[in-house]
């Protein structure tokens, strides 16, 4: 056991832990008790929200798969992950104040909530449910995987154990401490991602001698590793610039990222999130795969792209410092994972089991009810986790695009046409995933570009031409938007 | 559509429209810039490349210097062009 990187860990671990047990006071005090578990009761400030928001997008992939991808096809990979950079202000600027305002009128505490009073449809709300969990929950199983195995990999014990640590460490704050002490762990993990690239990067290119000699000994080896069409020329503008919609403005129909838009405190709070959320999430994005790209210099031949970033750690920087580093994958996977189980939990708590099974629920039975079911998905993720599917980039990536298809347009077109209606967001959602799910398993990156471009489009389709067939059976204006 | 008169349109919608708008315009210049510069400048043989910084061009101003220009125009962007407005609607009639 490598002492220097695990005393950080252990450190971290305590310091999030504290957290979980403020919030849960907040949680005691709250007079609201579902807006508070849920919600934080929308009292997020801008620096918080910024940190929150990206680190619930960035996760495992961002300083793991990431940059081991950009080890093996250099720049171009590069260029493709700053496709990310719009995430930091297009969410908060398009769902914007609309959002919040509506979300406010309506006493909404998650997505569905919304959904389901724009829409007027159980239908729609089933679905949306339905969704959430099944591609969330996968979602949650393979970052689990990630966390256990990054466990795993600083510390050599059995990765059963490894995740176990894992699992009881992000159950214990999120289960008593609810949104709140996801936020603010988010925030503490935000900075853990930011100092970790930091250090990593410097140490990376003093290194390899500055970056210029990185740069000609990459431009030796392989010319089109510092081109931007990858080293094996895989990298063409239509597949890259398909990542502005996976990873790029598509992110505003993830649900675990909208609902933060409904969080904030006040307008102020929003301003600062998009200034602070753009620097933040364009430093990580940019600096990890540089990292990626640099290391193929520093540490020639790694064989398994996922090592390239602990091994790097260990070889650029003294010991108790990798710990900070390795702490950063680390941050970024419980901050995707709690986000997710929080969510999960409410789509079954908030969204089906108060709207149809118990709406009279006492306000003590929806309390026990909230934490247990939260900690019951954690653990069902846990033992779904310890006999792993291997393909975490692939999983993670599925269930991403699957749900940008499915929400991306009764949330946009939902706030921002009058016209939208049920029909047209079923529409959208059956569309949008079920393209997703037949395209990809059947003719994966069509016209060469990522497969989520496709469904998007063929559900905005959807979207519009259900709603203006339906138009007739909606009289009244939608008076919500 | 009877209803609509009583509830007087928001105005602070209008303002949230506008700035949906402004960020999608954003969004879009940030692609191009993007767009333009790596496969306009990167397209070239590497051999061609010149280098700022030890950075090919191409990557350097798509990237690096995207980063910080964009950065910078959504600062300009949010404390210029965005309005605050309160969002509870009993502080939005207190207000008036």
């Amino acid at each position: 056991m490598n002492w220097d990187v695990v005393l950080p860990l252990i450190g971290f671990l305590i310091l999030v832990f504290i957290v979980g047990t403020y919030a849960s006071k907040h949680i005691r005090n709250a007079p609201d008790f579902l807006q508070e578990y849920f919600l934080g009761s929308r009292q997020l400030g801008g620096f918080v929200l910024a940190l929150t928001m990206v680190a619930t997008f960035g996760s495992a992939s961002s300083f793991i798969g990431g940059p081991g991808v950009a080890y093996n096809l250099g720049l171009g990979w590069v260029l493709l992950a700053m496709s990310q950079l719009v995430t930091g202000y297009f969410t908060l600027a398009v769902l914007g104040k609309k959002f919040a305002i509506v979300a406010r009128k309506i006493n909404a505490v998650t997505l569905i909530d919304f959904l389901k009073e724009r829409y007027q449809s159980k239908w729609v709300v089933l679905m949306s449910a339905f969704s959430i969990v099944v591609f969330l929950f996968s979602a949650m199983a393979a970052q689990w995987v990630g966390g256990g195995r990054l466990i795993q990999s600083f510390t050599g014990i059995s990765y059963t154990a490894s995740l176990f640590i894992f699992a009881v460490s992000v159950l214990v704050y999120v289960v008593i401490g609810g949104f709140r002490a996801v936020a603010i762990t988010d925030s503490i993990q935000g900075i853990v991602m930011l100092i970790g690239t930091l250090l990593l990067l410097i140490g990376t290119i003093v290194a390899g001698g500055g970056i210029p000699n990185i740069i000609s000994e990459l431009a030796a080896e392989n010319p089109k590793l510092i081109s931007p069409f990858g080293a094996d020329g895989s990298l063409t503008p239509a597949f890259v610039s398909s990542f502005w919609i996976l990873v790029g403005i598509g992110v505003v129909g993830l649900p675990q990222v909208s609902v933060r838009a409904m969080s904030y405190r006040d307008s102020k709070a929003m301003h600062r999130a998009m200034i602070i959320g753009t620097i933040v999430v364009g430093f990580i994005m940019l600096g990890m795969h540089l990292i990626g790209v640099f290391a193929r210099v520093v540490i020639p031949g790694v064989e398994v792209g996922d090592k390239v970033m602990p091994l790097l750690a260990l070889e650029v920087l003294p010991g108790w410092l990798a710990g900070v580093v390795l702490a950063a994958p680390m941050a970024a996977v419980m901050s995707t994972v709690d986000s997710l189980l929080l969510l999960v939990s409410s789509a079954v708590i908030k969204d089906v089991y108060i709207n149809y099974v118990r709406p009279d629920a006492s306000e003590r039975r929806v309390k026990t009810l909230s934490i247990g079911v939260t900690a019951v998905i954690g653990v069902l993720v846990f033992l779904m986790a310890i006999n792993p599917p291997d393909l975490l980039i692939w999983l993670n990536l599925f269930a991403f695009g699957g749900l940008e298809a499915a929400f991306i347009w009764p949330i946009v077109l939902g706030l921002y046409w009058k016209k939208g209606n049920a029909q047209g967001a079923l529409a959208s959602m059956a569309v949008g995933v079920g393209s997703y799910i037949v395209l990809h398993t059947y003719s994966p990156n069509l016209f060469g570009m990522h497969t989520v471009v496709v469904p998007v489009i063929l559900s905005l389709f959807g979207y519009v031409l259900f709603s203006l067939l339906t138009q007739h059976r909606h009289n009244s204006a939608n008076q919500l938007i | 559509m009877g209803k609509k008169s009583k509830i007087h349109e928001d105005r602070r919608f209008r303002i949230s429209n506008r700035e949906a708008l402004m960020g999608i315009g954003l969004a879009m210049i940030n692609f191009i810039w993007w767009y333009a510069f790596a496969y306009g400048l990167g397209g070239k043989p590497v051999k061609d490349y010149t280098f700022i910084l030890g950075f090919p061009s191409w990557f350097f101003y798509s990237c690096v210097l995207g980063f910080v220009v964009f950065s910078i125009l959504v600062y300009i962007m949010v404390k210029v062009f965005f309005v605050e407005v309160p969002f509870d609607d009993n502080e939005e009639e207190e207000s008036r």
